[in-house]
């Protein structure tokens, strides 16, 4: 098992979502988050008063899939995120140790 | 018992009687002129009025608390709420009295009125509608005024050192000059000082104490540094809709009557603040490429200050004028903030001072009708130079001795309240917020 956290522009979390349905995921965590990589802030200006802000809305995706799902999902949400532009963000896939469904108490693969 | 306010009402009946006598009305054989009765229409007015001024302060409240961060917006609205709670029982028990009584040295009242005693409902004192109506009138500007100070001390300052200053500021500062200026035998109103709805009184009396108390307090921890941008400016957009439509209560509703001056005073509330959004968006696209929401409403509050003393004097090109020049002034003065190094958080003094201060001066320059009866003389209508520029004059002697007051007594309350109960949260509380420490409360739960 593994999960895959991405970073996305929000405006893409629509297309992603729906081409991740396409290829048989089934469930999704999302979370409005700010960052920064290589795309810089903006400056507002309130009466005077200007501040640089650093950070930018994101989305991030987790998702947790068996490992013969996982090539599938990353390629899937690098096409469908991608704008080519600064700040589309990035994908990650780490180990996953125990996975379990509450409701039934089902564990690993089945609890997916 | 007599009327220790109207006495301006009192010469226009004089005025009106003494027309129709020349329209050739028979004449009634009388001595005296005869007592005004209640008129449902002022009545009527009074009381929508009275309702409107109240409506400013929650309004004050959102506009206030939309421009701190969202860990200080309850706290924030608090300086307005507490404000609803505490002045209008002050107000009550002498505030009223030492205002509006019979006058002590042209300075302030007397005490006839404590705890409104021997007022009845059905007493007019001189007027067209309820003493009490007048009372209650009244007691709403008394109730803003100290709530527009607290613009200085947003995000920094101790509740009990809020409270304890508010009470104080109201009898020492808001009391005294309301007195000079609007009561019987005040010593700007018998200098015949123009303030038609509170530039000096309310606006000036709150920003020049503003200025004092943000210099004294210093600057939030971290300003210049920290990001404090509002937190919610929907809510400080609202609340300028809010003080703009309450305001119609605060300018047409000081005219004392339903009658054209009322009228007069309703345009050019309607206009004022739409000349100076528009000057303030204007004169930021200029300086730095975008117009703000923060920007037009805030141009839109200077405007509703600067027409507030001039209101039911000048005429409506009068008040475009003044409106497109208060944008552009007052958005110099906050930004002058910043070079001058100190902290007013909300503008209070930016807006409310210099636009009260700017105000009262333009009123000596454009005044043309003559409001409550009396006719008035300005630099650009008058009959007679020598009284416009005598006018002018006492208009520069109320901005004076306004500032010049409000700053000493406010420096003066503030080293008392400073040794009785201190005055700025600790460090670490001004971390957390006042929200969480001062009232224990939060308005975002995530």
């Amino acid at each position: 098992m593994k999960k895959i956290e991405a970073i996305i522009k929000p405006f893409k979390l629509d297309e992603v979502k729906d081409a991740l349905n396409k290829v048989g995921v089934k469930g999704i965590t999302v979370s409005e988050v700010k960052g920064f990589g290589r795309q810089k802030g903006h400056t507002e200006l309130y009466r005077g008063a200007e501040y640089v802000v650093d950070f930018l809305p994101k989305i991030k995706l987790e998702i947790v899939a068996s490992d013969d799902m996982v090539g599938q999902i990353v390629e899937t949400i690098e096409a469908a995120g991608k704008t080519g532009k600064i700040g589309d963000g990035k994908i990650f896939v780490l180990p996953v140790e125990e996975a379990v469904r509450i409701r039934t108490g089902q564990r690993g693969g089945e609890a997916l | 018992m007599d009327a220790t306010i109207g006495t301006r009402k009192k010469k226009m009946t004089q005025t009106s009687l003494t027309a129709a006598l020349l329209l050739g009305l028979p004449a009634l054989g009388w001595a005296e002129e005869a007592t005004p009765v209640l008129s449902a229409a002022d009545t009527a007015w009074m009381l929508i009025s009275t309702a409107l001024v109240l409506f400013m302060t929650p309004g004050l409240a959102l506009f206030y608390g939309g421009m701190v961060r969202k860990k200080n917006v309850l706290g924030t609205m608090m300086h307005s709420f507490f404000a609803m709670a505490l002045i209008p029982v002050l107000w009550m028990v002498a505030g009223y009295s030492l205002a509006f009584g019979t006058d002590i040295g042209h300075f302030i009242g007397g005490f006839d009125y404590l705890f409104l005693r021997g007022i009845r409902p059905d007493d007019l004192n001189g007027s067209t509608y309820p003493h009490l109506i007048f009372i209650a009138f009244q007691g709403m500007f008394a109730v803003i005024t100290p709530a527009l100070v607290a613009g200085a001390y947003a995000e920094r300052i101790k509740f009990i050192s809020y409270a304890l200053f508010t009470g104080l500021w109201l009898f020492l500062v808001y009391v005294p000059i309301c007195h000079w200026v609007w009561g019987s035998g005040g010593w700007l109103f018998e200098k015949g000082a123009l303030d038609f709805a509170g530039g000096t009184v309310v606006h000036m009396s709150a920003g020049f104490s503003a200025l004092a108390f943000a210099i004294v307090l210093g600057k939030r921890r971290g300003y210049g540094t920290t990001n404090m941008s509002p937190h919610n400016l929907s809510l400080t957009l609202t609340g300028v809709g809010v003080l703009w439509f309450g305001w119609f209560g605060f300018n047409a509703g000081s005219a004392l009557a339903a009658n054209a001056t009322a009228g007069l005073a309703f345009l050019t509330t309607f206009l004022a603040p739409a000349a100076a959004g528009l000057s303030w968006a204007l004169a930021e696209w200029l300086r730095t490429g975008k117009p703000t929401a923060l920007g037009v409403s805030s141009g839109i509050v200077a405007g509703l200050v600067v027409i507030t003393p001039a209101a039911g004097f000048v005429g409506p090109g009068s008040a475009v004028i003044m409106g497109l020049l208060a944008g552009v002034i007052c958005y110099g003065a906050v930004l002058l903030k910043t070079p001058l190094g100190y902290d007013d958080s909300l503008d209070a003094f930016g807006v409310h001072g210099v636009g009260g201060m700017l105000g009262a001066l333009l009123t000596g320059v454009f005044a043309s009708w003559p409001g409550w009866g009396d006719p008035v003389e300005s630099l650009l209508f008058h009959t007679d130079l020598s009284a416009a520029l005598s006018q002018f004059l006492v208009q520069v002697t109320s901005v004076v001795a306004t500032a010049a007051y409000s700053i000493v007594v406010t420096l003066g309350i503030l080293l008392l309240v400073k040794a009785l109960v201190g005055l700025r949260v600790e460090d670490q509380q001004e971390l957390e917020g006042l929200d969480l420490t001062q009232h224990g409360e939060a308005n975002y739960h995530f």
